[in-house]
């Protein structure tokens, strides 16, 4: 998978873009994508370190990002998929958020 | 030819041995300052370091990169400018194995970018006269070099996590 490729992953959204309506209910998801750059160990050791998940369910869902393209980390209130995210990123991997559909 | 010795070990005290031959400080030496200077400048790799968190919502996205944008760059320099300042180190505390870890990531993420490497290019053989091919054997050994903070640092945590 390249860079290019990741950028325009298609991501399925069903809130219109930029609405305010607030869907407390509905859980956010924070995505990690593939990427041909980030060492294996280092993303399973990123998804240990920041969500505490044990080696096996770490390992799992590295799996997931580098076989089937992305993996969903995390599934919890906007402010804190944004902490999430950012923590993602400040550890350099591809991640985005969107509200589970 | 001697026995591989692991260059990043983690000590009983908690702390980590740096074991780099010279001819890889030296290799090493200057990338901090390369990268410092890169991302002062607008090469689109740079956009490697920061996607966005929302993809498909510009306003949000606006939001969060005016939040989050400065403590990331800063971040990133403060990782770079401990990896500089213990080069010639041979011994990091925790927090400064950590700022490795960071730079090293964030320079082969630039350098891969640059490259635009692909998970093929890791099984092909390189040409010779590939004007990339060193740049691209910097990038193998940087992630050579990062495959072993990572395992120093992944033997600490707990196998079983701390609770999802």
């Amino acid at each position: 998978m390249s860079v290019e490729t990741l950028t325009t992953a298609p991501v399925e959204t069903d809130r219109p873009s930029g609405s305010e309506v607030a869907v407390p209910d509905r859980p956010w998801i924070v995505i990690v994508w593939n990427d041909p750059i980030n060492l294996m160990s280092y993303v399973t050791y990123v998804f240990q370190k920041l969500f505490g998940y044990s080696r096996d369910k770490a390992t799992k869902l590295m799996l997931d990002v580098h076989h089937k393209g992305k993996a969903v980390v995390s599934s919890c209130p906007r402010e804190k998929a944004e902490f999430d995210t950012y923590r993602l990123h400040a550890h350099g991997l591809w991640a985005t958020m969107q509200h589970d559909s | 030819m001697r026995p591989f010795q692991p260059r990043v070990r983690r000590t009983r005290r908690g702390d980590f041995q740096l074991r780099l031959p010279a001819a890889e400080r030296d290799l090493l030496r200057g990338l901090p300052g390369e990268l410092r200077a890169f991302l002062g400048g607008d090469d689109p790799a740079l956009a490697r370091l920061s996607p966005p968190a929302y993809q498909e919502d510009p306003a949000r996205e606006a939001e969060y990169r005016e939040m989050v944008g400065d403590e990331l760059a800063a971040s990133r320099r403060r990782s770079l400018q401990i990896m500089e300042s213990t080069i010639d180190a041979s011994r990091l505390d925790q927090e400064q194995v950590l700022a490795w870890l960071g730079a090293l990531n964030d320079l082969r993420l630039v350098l891969g970018t640059k490259l635009e490497v692909t998970e093929e290019m890791y099984e092909e053989e390189s040409s010779p006269s590939d004007p990339n091919a060193s740049a691209f054997a910097v990038f193998v050994y940087l992630g050579w070099l990062e495959e072993q903070i990572v395992e120093a640092l992944a033997s600490d945590l707990d196998p079983r996590g701390t609770g999802d």
